[in-house]
């Protein structure tokens, strides 16, 4: 299936105001592969994020998704096969009750009765959210928020889903239970965080942002090995591949 | 802030009350609308002095509340708190009106007293209305009934996006007024300066949210026109209460209720 293939060819971005926050990056990634995006703040994985799906142009360079260039005309289908999260799931779940913000997709491709209802109780199971869908978004915790945000793109079926920090102050159990959902996932992902210990677990495969250029683009473990590496970047080894400070035991 | 948090918290209340189920709840929510609707015009088109007549309509409440079993501690304690509006909007009438318009005994009573009272009492009572009808109901499906009833789209997508963003927006206010007062030291006096700043902060997040909100919904196939989801019928049930409902309003309007139960009853005594 071509259309799980993204390709970002020379992609550069500057804000409005001037800020060039992606400066000349390149990357591609096929079917099925799990990828994360990983950099200081400010590196600029949220921009490019933005671009995947259309939400921001770039000012000069192009991405492709399934070998077609995302413009005017193929954004629909384009925002159909990228699945976005974002960052505050807040800004996601805007509907007055978690059943109506993940049938809002559905709705929006033309779904409805009998289908729709299966779609949006699928997406719903496979977060293990049933049990929420009549609740009030602002009545859910931060853990079933995240969960909710990833149903409501879930129901659309998307190829390829993209994840904005997605662990982000979420608790140990909550967290876990995210790791253990993306894992699960078999479809091409793209995930930033500062959560490295996640993406140790959940990406085959790191980039690195750094001053808006790739820094660093392979192997998660291998990338993670490199101390110099993480260090100009202002990144820190996983604590998972750091010696155990107690024991003295080494990591991996 | 406290005060509003605390108005809010009790929004959330009146949300929970409307998750329950009983027969009003059950009802759609267009004939709940539209007999309220009835009910708030009946009320509010009495003639100034008209306080004898209002009186039967707190059955309604009075039924609502029984069968919907909601809280009536709790609702008339929400009353209460828009009595004072209400009080102050009479309350120069007895000074203007001293036209004495009712004899208890050896005491006249004021034509002023009397309107002022009546402005209170309908306060009351569409007050009141309009709480049950939200508890019954629930604000979100009110905006879809009122949707269904022909309010355009575009203005129930506001209203629900406010009700919605409403509890978002006051926390973030009242994070960042706590991290003010945290500063200023118990200072109180007049820092309006940096009020002011708060506030246009306040206004670039809620701008900056929307503008996310917007990304998100685009993301998710949205084309300008909010899809419709599943649909409650309008059936015999709706039909009744509704037909009960207004014609013993405009009865108990065009004739004085009072005045008409008195008569059964002393006709029946007699
Ligand atoms: N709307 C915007 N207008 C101007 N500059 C922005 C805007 N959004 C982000 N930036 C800038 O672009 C750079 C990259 O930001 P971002 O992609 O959010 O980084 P990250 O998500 O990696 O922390 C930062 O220097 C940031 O200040
Ligand atoms: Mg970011």
């Amino acid at each position: 299936m071509s259309h799980h293939i993204i390709e970002v060819d020379r992609l550069r971005h500057v804000y409005p105001d001037g800020t060039e926050a992606l400066r000349d990056i390149s990357f591609s990634i096929t079917h099925g592969e799990s990828v994360a995006v990983i950099g200081a703040n400010g590196a600029g994985k949220s921009t490019l994020l933005l671009h995947l799906n259309g939400h921001l142009s770039p000012s000069s360079g192009e991405i492709r998704i399934g070998h077609v260039p995302i413009d005017k005309a193929t954004l629909p289908k384009v925002r159909r096969t990228v699945g976005m999260v974002f960052q505050d799931p807040d800004d996601q779940l805007f509907m007055p009750t978690v059943y109506e913000d993940v049938a809002f997709g559905p709705l929006n491709l033309g779904m409805s009765g009998e289908e729709l209802e299966r779609c949006v109780s699928g997406a719903l199971q496979r977060v293990e959210a049933e049990h929420l869908a009549r609740k009030a978004p602002y009545r859910l915790s931060t853990g079933e928020k995240k969960r909710v945000a990833i149903a409501t793109v879930l129901s659309m079926t998307p190829d390829i889903l993209v994840l904005d920090e997605p662990t982000n102050g979420l608790d140990p159990h909550a967290r876990r239970q995210l790791i253990t959902l993306l894992k699960e996932f078999h479809h091409s992902k793209i995930v930033t965080s500062h959560d490295l210990d996640m993406v140790l677990e959940v990406c085959e495969r790191t980039i690195i942002l750094n001053g808006g250029v790739v820094r660093a683009d392979g192997p998660t473990v291998d990338i993670f090995r490199d101390d110099a590496l993480l260090r100009e970047c202002r990144l820190e080894k996983p604590l998972s591949m750091q010696g155990c400070p107690v024991c003295g035991g080494k990591g991996k | 802030m406290g005060s509003i948090a605390g108005a809010l918290l009790d929004l959330k209340r009146l949300d929970q009350l409307a998750a329950g189920d009983s027969a009003v709840h059950r009802l759609d929510a267009r004939a709940k609308v539209l007999a309220t609707l009835v009910f708030i015009v009946s009320v509010i088109s009495f003639g100034r002095y008209e306080l004898s007549g209002l009186i039967p309509f707190f059955i309604f409440p009075a039924v609502l509340i029984a069968i919907g079993q909601l809280p009536a501690g709790y609702l008339a304690a929400k009353i209460i708190l828009v009595c004072p509006f209400a009080v102050a909007v009479g309350i120069f009438n007895p000074f203007f009106d001293r036209g004495v318009l009712v004899h208890l005994g050896p005491l006249g009573i004021s034509g002023g007293w009397i309107s002022c009272v009546s402005i209170v009492v309908r306060t009351v009572l569409t007050v009141g209305a309009a709480l049950i009808l939200a508890a019954v109901t629930g604000f979100p499906a009110i905006c879809r009934a009122l949707e269904r009833l022909g309010m355009p789209n575009v203005f129930v997508m506001q209203l629900l996006f406010l009700y919605r963003y409403l509890f978002v927006l006051t926390e973030e206010g009242g994070r960042a007024s706590r991290a003010r007062e945290l500063r200023s030291f118990g200072r109180r006096g007049l820092n309006l300066s940096s009020y002011a700043s708060l506030l246009g902060h306040l206004l670039l997040r809620t701008w900056q949210r929307a503008e996310r909100i917007h990304m998100s919904m685009l993301a998710r196939g949205y084309d300008g026109v909010m899809p419709v989801g599943h649909t409650s019928r309008f059936g015999v049930a709706e039909m009744l209460f509704l037909l009960i409902w207004s014609s013993l309003c405009i009865l108990l309007r065009l004739n004085n209720g009072a005045q008409f139960i008195g008569t059964l009853v002393t006709g029946i005594l007699s």
